[in-house]
C-alpha cells in the first residue's frame, strides 16, 4: 500500500477525475461562447447557412456592420462612386451598399462603460464605509439595519419596475446616466454592505488604532489602513457588482430608449436585411463581453484570494 | 513623561457598565499594571487613557492636561497592542518612521531616531525586512520600537505577550523591565497573567467588575490582599478560605470553624456580621499526621521545587504548598494545620480584610 501521502490529500485517481471534470465543464460552458464569437467572424450567408459551418472563411463583416448603418443602393448608382477608399468601404460595395454613418452601438457601448464602471464604484465605496461603520461602530439596531439591507436583495428588482418607472419620470430620471448608476447601485448595494462588513471584520481594529494613536483621524485611517488591507474584499465585490449592472437588460429596457440606453437592450435590435444581421450580433455581444473578462482577469488574484479569504484565522 | 491620574471614570456600553467610577494615579516613571480576569475593564480603562474610547463620565489627565475627550492622535502617548498592529504594507523601517512622518519630523531626525530605538531593542539589523517575515519576538519589538520613537508622555501596553509563545514571553519580560530601567517612562500595562504582573511592575492595580480593588506594590498585594477577590486572584494556587460562622470581635485571637479552635492573628477591627471567612495562604499550610484538620490526598501536583497538595476535608478542599520531600500518596489520610499566624479574616458581608496585627 502506498502510505508517503497523508490521509487528508485526495489521491492521484481522484485528482484526475476532478481535473476530468472540469475540463469537461469547461468545454460545455465554451461552446455557446466560442460559437458566438465565430459567428461574430462568419459573413452574413454562412451565419445561417444548414448544415453550419464550422470551417469557414473569417470575415469582418459582423463587426463592420456593427459599426455602420448602410443603403442599398443600384448597381448604376455604385459605379457612378469613385473607387473605395479603404477595406470597410470595399466590403459594403461588395454587398451593393453605401455606408451612410457610423451605427449607435459606439454610444451605447461607451454608455454601459458609464454606468456599469459609474455604480460599481459607487456601490463599492459606500459599500465600504456602510461596512466599516457596520463592523466597527455600536449602531443601534444593527442587526435589524442589516437584516432590513439584505431583505431589499429577497425580491426580484423587476418586482418594482413599475413604481421605479413612474418615480423616475416625475424626478426625470428617466433615460439618463445618472440615473441608471442610482439604480443599479441601489440594488447592489446591499451585497456590497454585507460581502465588505465580512471583509472588514476579518481586519483587526488594533491597525487603524495604532495608525489614530501616530496621528491619523479616523477618515485618515479609513481610506489608509483599512481600505489597502480590504483590496481582496473589494476587488471581489467590485466584480460582483460589475457583472450585474454590466449584464442587466430588463430595467435597461425599461428604463432607457435614446440617451442612456445600454448594450444590452441595444444589442438585439441590430436588424440587417431580411431578418437578423447575426455577424454583427456576435460582434456586438463578443465586444460586449470583453470588459467584464479584462476587469475579471485584472482582478483574479485578489478574487481567488478574496473568495477564501478568512476561512481560516492565523 | 508624566503622572497620569484618572478621577471617578466611568464607561458604560449600553446596559453594561465596564468601568466603575474608578480613582487611580500613576505617578511619573512608575512601571503600573492593570490587572484582573478578562471582562473586568482594565482593556477599557487603558483604552480611555488611550483615547480609543471616550469616558462616560469622569476625567483623565496626563501631567496637568485634562484629556478625557481629546483624540488619540492629540494626548502624545503611545499604544502597544497585544496583536502588534504593525502596518503590513510596510517595512519595519517604515513601520518605525510613521509615527514621526506624521507628527512632521525632518526625515534626518526620524532616521537618526529610528536607529537609536532600533538599537536599543536590537532590531538594527532587521530594519529593511518585511513584517510578514519576522517572528513574534521581533514583532513585538518592532511594536515597541514604534512607541519608542516618540518619546512620547507615557506607553500604554495592552497584553502584549499574549499571544508569544511561554519561552519568548520570560525573555520580553525581562527585556521589557530593561527597557523600563533605561528610559524611565510611564507605562501603563494591561495583564490577565498575574505573574508577569508580579515580575515588571512597580505597582499593580487589581480589577473586577469595573472596579478597581487595590493599588499596590506586589509584594503588598500578594501579602496584605485587601478583598477577598484579590486574595484568591492573586498566588497561584489562590488562598484557602474556610467560612467562619461567628463574628469576629476587637482584640479577637481565636475562631471555632466546625467545632476546631484556630488561632488568629490579634484583630483590630470587628467583623459587620456572623459569616466570614479565614484565609490562608496554601505555603503557609503544613502537613503532619498528629494534629490539625482531618482530611485525605485527593491530588499532588509536582512543580519542581515544590509540591502543591490538595487535601480534601470536611471543610472542602485545602491547597497546601509544601517542600519536595513531602511524600503522600493519593487517599492517604493528613491532617493539615496552619504553619504560622499569616492569616487574614475577610468580612463576610463586605469581602475586605479585618484589620489585625498581621494585616493592618
Amino acid at each position: 500500500m502506498d502510505t508517503s501521502r497523508s490521509y487528508l490529500e485526495p489521491s492521484s485517481f481522484s485528482k484526475k477525475m476532478a481535473a476530468a471534470i472540469i475540463i469537461v465543464y469547461a468545454v460545455i460552458t465554451l461552446i455557446p461562447i466560442s460559437w458566438m464569437v465565430m459567428t461574430s467572424f462568419k459573413n452574413v450567408d454562412s451565419a445561417i447557412s444548414y448544415p453550419p459551418e464550422v470551417l469557414f472563411e473569417p470575415s469582418l463583416e459582423g463587426y463592420v456592420n456593427l459599426f455602420t448603418n448602410r443603403s442599398r443602393q443600384s448597381k448604376e448608382y455604385l459605379d457612378s462612386l469613385p473607387p473605395p477608399k479603404n477595406w470597410y468601404e470595399e466590403l459594403v460595395r461588395s454587398r451593393e451598399m453605401v455606408i451612410t454613418g457610423p451605427s449607435k452601438f459606439l454610444g451605447r457601448y461607451s454608455n454601459s462603460m458609464i454606468i456599469g464602471f459609474g455604480s460599481t464604484f459607487a456601490s463599492v465605496f459606500l459599500g465600504a464605509l456602510a461596512a466599516y461603520a457596520f463592523s466597527r461602530f455600536r449602531v443601534p439596531l444593527k442587526d435589524d439595519l442589516l437584516f432590513f439591507i439584505l431583505s431589499t436583495r429577497m425580491f426580484p428588482p423587476i418586482a418594482v419596475a413599475v413604481p421605479i418607472f413612474i418615480m423616475y419620470r416625475k424626478l426625470g430620471l428617466g433615460d439618463t446616466h445618472l440615473g441608471m448608476i442610482i439604480l443599479y447601485t441601489v440594488v447592489n448595494l446591499s451585497l456590497a454592505v454585507w460581502l465588505l462588513k465580512g471583509f472588514m471584520d476579518e481586519i483587526p481594529k488594533e491597525y487603524e488604532e495604532a495608525a489614530m494613536i501616530d496621528g491619523y483621524s479616523r477618515l485618515q485611517a479609513f481610506f489608509k489602513v483599512v481600505l489597502p488591507q480590504a483590496m481582496t474584499g473589494i476587488a471581489a465585490t467590485a466584480i460582483f457588482c460589475m457583472i450585474f449592472s454590466w449584464n442587466e437588460y430588463a430595467f435597461a429596457v425599461l428604463l432607457t430608449q435614446f440617451n442612456a440606453q445600454t448594450a444590452p437592450p441595444f444589442i438585439p435590435t441590430i436588424i440587417g436585411e431580411g431578418g437578423l444581421d447575426w455577424p454583427a450580433i456576435g460582434a456586438g455581444t463578443t465586444l460586449f463581453l470583453l470588459p467584464v473578462m479584462i476587469f475579471t482577469i485584472i482582478l483574479r488574484k485578489h478574487l481567488l484570494r478574496g473568495i477564501t479569504f478568512g476561512a481560516v484565522r492565523k | 513623561m508624566s503622572q497620569i491620574k484618572i478621577v471617578n471614570l466611568q464607561k458604560s456600553f449600553g446596559d453594561f457598565t465596564a468601568v466603575k467610577n474608578s480613582n487611580l494615579t500613576i505617578n511619573d516613571k512608575e512601571f503600573f499594571v492593570l490587572l484582573g480576569p478578562s471582562g473586568c475593564g482594565k482593556t477599557t480603562t487603558l483604552r480611555m487613557i488611550a483615547g480609543l474610547e471616550l469616558p462616560t463620565s469622569g476625567e483623565i489627565y496626563l501631567g496637568d492636561e485634562e484629556v478625557g475627550m481629546l483624540r488619540a492622535s492629540e494626548r502624545d502617548i503611545a499604544f502597544v497592542f497585544q496583536l502588534f498592529a504593525l502596518y503590513p504594507h510596510m517595512n519595519v523601517r517604515n513601520n518605525l518612521s510613521f509615527p514621526l512622518k506624521m507628527q512632521g519630523y525632518k526625515k534626518g531626525d526620524i532616521k537618526s531616531r529610528v536607529e537609536e530605538a532600533a538599537k536599543l531593542l536590537r532590531i538594527d539589523h532587521i530594519l529593511n525586512s518585511n513584517i510578514s517575515s519576522l517572528s513574534g519576538g521581533d514583532r513585538q519589538r518592532v511594536a515597541l520600537g514604534r512607541a519608542l520613537v516618540r518619546r512620547p508622555k507615557a506607553f500604554l501596553m495592552d497584553e502584549p505577550l499574549g499571544t508569544l509563545d511561554a519561552e519568548f514571553r520570560e525573555l520580553m519580560c525581562l527585556e521589557l523591565k530593561k527597557l523600563h530601567l533605561d528610559i524611565g517612562a510611564t507605562t501603563v500595562y494591561v495583564t490577565h497573567d498575574q505573574l508577569e504582573a508580579m515580575s515588571l511592575a512597580d505597582r499593580i492595580a487589581v480589577m473586577d467588575g469595573g472596579e478597581i480593588l487595590q493599588a499596590d506594590e506586589p509584594n503588598i498585594i500578594y501579602n496584605k490582599p485587601k478583598t477577598k477577590f484579590v486574595a484568591s486572584f492573586i498566588g497561584s494556587p489562590g488562598m484557602n478560605f474556610f467560612e467562619v460562622n461567628e463574628g469576629i470581635s476587637k482584640d479577637q485571637s481565636f475562631v471555632n470553624i466546625e467545632g476546631a479552635k484556630f488561632e488568629i492573628p490579634k484583630q483590630l477591627e470587628e467583623s459587620k456580621g456572623s459569616k466570614n471567612f479565614f484565609g490562608i495562604r496554601p505555603e503557609n499550610l503544613t502537613l503532619n499526621n498528629s494534629e490539625g484538620l482531618k482530611g485525605s490526598v485527593f491530588g499532588v501536583e509536582y512543580l519542581g521545587s515544590r509540591k502543591i497538595i490538595t487535601v480534601k476535608t470536611s471543610l472542602g478542599e485545602i491547597k497546601v504548598k509544601t517542600d519536595i520531600s513531602v511524600n503522600v500518596k493519593l487517599s492517604e489520610n493528613v491532617q493539615v494545620k496552619p504553619l504560622n499566624n499569616n492569616i487574614i479574616i475577610f468580612d463576610g458581608q463586605t469581602d475586605k480584610s479585618l484589620n489585625s496585627e498581621f494585616i493592618k
